[in-house]
């Protein structure tokens, strides 16, 4: 008996346990590999057409658009790496309701943190190798200065912007957990109004002034700003710290906040049946 | 941790009777289980039998921490299911009716991820799997795809996912359903064999009266969502005997005479039918 309870409840990190997630993830993306070749050329074929519009506005107007052209490379790329990271971690709850997997899942001793900190690590890896590719393609097809590209404040805003993409994926994850049946179209439609609020193929000052209420509340539209300051304006990390201090709030305030809503959501749905119908 | 592994305290679930927000209709809720209350003993194999839909899987899902009770207590070695989740989560595990797995992924692969996720090691659970599913004539097929197998097959990784991690409080909801007899016989022995070796205790439910009464040392009936009768196969049969003598009565007759299904009524049906 003893030796039975020692092993159930000595051993296993924190982090190991975080990892069972990140190679689950792993796992099932290498079955999934034709979606992902799917995505990647789906992902370059729309960062390519997009930022012709920029040369098609160049060849109109006869001035130069370089910096147009960089301002909507950047932008379908950072919406690329957004939208892989909220698909990836929205899922969560959805893709193991249609596995049927859910409650061994959510039955197993893992704290809730940690299984969201597994999704959300896998979630930004994956999206940054898709999104490095999808970049590397698309520069076959244009000629541009990355000369002041300030990389050590792009990485930053990066890194810093994900968390709040995490935990907003997190809150777009847990709809399913409240609504069986349309949970998951929701998530869908969280993610679209993020493309339109944010910024992210045009400044957020040509909004009407009523959606610009919610931009100024969405992370996407701090790390486009912030992206777009260090690759077109070379902004080093001292002139960016105001948008990295920002996105920090962000996510202090959002990591927290998506933790407890998940939590509530999964009470809900354990105490009406909701988790699961079926056996 | 007291040693009583499961004590269930006036347990009782509704279905459908909530509402989100204050606008939407109120239904009336169905009573899945409905005060029940039971103990199973150290290395106890105790049956939960009843009819489809008389709450045995509500039951279970209730003391996996899936669903919480509305009312009534379970407690898991002394653990709280709703004050001390984790630790009760650590000591059990539990087959589900149905076989639930990444159907892309490999019987190891699900393995692997399901058994990581109690904080086993990598090595230790290729091995065990290994050692798990030879026995259940799978050992060959573990890197193929779930997706391959067939249901039964399926069935089988499901029982062996439960027993990798070694839980100590032990939750099977039909899991022998869908097995062909050799592999039926290969799990129950599997449960016994757990029992003795890894001093596990055992929640069983079943449709399967042979295999109730073979491997339960006690059972109980439930009916609508309540503990009707509670005993061992032998004080069921003696309960309902009648006169009639105990060995002739079958698990099979005591289902019927105590689900109220009694045979008089199949006559019945027959008769009009
Ligand atoms: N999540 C749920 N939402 C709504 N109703 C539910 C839910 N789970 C169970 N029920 C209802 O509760 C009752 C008991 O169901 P349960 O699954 O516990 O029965 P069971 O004894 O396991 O039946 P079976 O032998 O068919 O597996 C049924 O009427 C069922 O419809
Ligand atoms: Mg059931």
């Amino acid at each position: 008996m003893a030796s039975v309870t020692n092993r159930a409840f000595g051993s296993g990190s924190s982090w190991a346990l975080s990892m069972a997630f990140v190679e689950r993830q792993t796992n099932l993306w290498k079955r999934y590999w034709g979606w992902e070749l799917v995505w990647l050329v789906y992902g370059v074929v729309n960062t390519v057409a997009i930022t012709l519009i920029a040369d098609q506005a160049g060849a109109v107007s006869g001035q130069d658009v370089s910096q147009f052209v960089l301002f909507l490379l950047i932008g379908t790329l950072v919406w690329a790496y957004l939208s892989a990271v909220l698909d990836d971690i929205s899922l969560v709850v959805q893709w193991e309701r249609w596995e049927g997997t859910i409650e061994h899942t959510l039955m197993a001793p893992v704290p809730r943190s940690l299984h969201l900190l597994g999704m959300s690590v896998f979630g930004i890896l994956h999206g940054l190798i898709r999104t490095v590719l999808i970049f590397a393609i698309a520069l076959l097809f244009f000629d541009i200065d990355f000369g002041n590209v300030d990389v050590l404040a792009t990485v930053a805003v990066v890194l810093v912007g994900s968390v709040s993409v995490a935990a907003l994926a997190i809150l777009a994850g847990l709809l399913p957990l409240l609504y069986p049946e349309r949970g998951a179209q929701m998530s869908m439609m969280v993610q679209a109004s993020l493309l339109l609020i944010s910024g992210v193929y045009y400044e957020v000052d040509v909004l009407p002034a009523w959606l610009q209420v919610f931009s100024f509340i969405s992370p996407a539209t701090y790390i486009l700003d912030g992206i777009r300051g260090a690759m077109i304006e070379g902004e080093s990390i001292v002139d960016v710290a105001d948008t990295l201090a920002i996105l920090a709030l962000f996510g202090m305030i959002m990591v927290p906040m998506s933790l407890w809503a998940f939590n509530w959501a999964e009470r809900y749905a354990k105490r009406t049946g909701k988790l699961k119908r079926m056996g | 941790m007291n040693s009583i592994p499961l004590e269930v305290s006036e347990l009782s679930k509704s279905f459908g009777g909530g509402r989100m927000f204050p606008w939407q209709e109120k239904k009336e809720p169905i009573k899945a289980v409905d005060n029940v209350s039971f103990q199973i003993k150290r290395g106890e194999i105790y049956g939960l039998i009843g009819a489809n839909g008389s709450g045995k899987s509500t039951v279970v899902r209730m003391i996996s921490t899936l669903l919480t009770p509305d009312a009534g207590s379970v407690r898991v070695f002394g653990f709280d299911i709703e004050r001390d989740e984790l630790e009760v989560r650590r000591l059990l595990n539990r087959v589900s009716p149905d076989p639930s797995f990444f159907k892309n992924m490999s019987a190891l692969e699900n393995l692997l991820f399901f058994a990581r996720i109690y904080g086993m090691g990598s090595d230790e659970i290729k091995r065990k799997s290994f050692e798990i599913l030879s026995r259940l004539d799978l050992g060959d097929r573990i890197r193929e795809p779930m997706l391959h197998f067939s249901r039964g097959q399926q069935q089988k990784v499901a029982v062996a996912r439960a027993f990798l991690t070694s839980p100590v409080m032990m939750l099977l909801d039909e899991p022998t359903t869908g097995l062909d007899p050799a592999s039926k016989l290969e799990v129950q022995n599997f449960i016994r064999e757990v029992r003795a070796d890894h001093d596990a205790t055992v929640l069983l439910t079943t449709h399967d009266m042979d295999e109730a009464e073979r491997l339960c040392d006690r059972i109980a009936f439930l009916v609508n969502g309540r503990i009707v009768t509670e005993g061992t196969s032998l004080e069921l049969r003696s309960q309902i005997a009648n006169g009639r003598p105990v060995e002739e009565i079958s698990m099979e007759t005591v289902f019927l005479e105590i689900t109220g299904k009694t045979i008089e009524e199949d006559e019945e049906v027959l008769v009009h039918g």
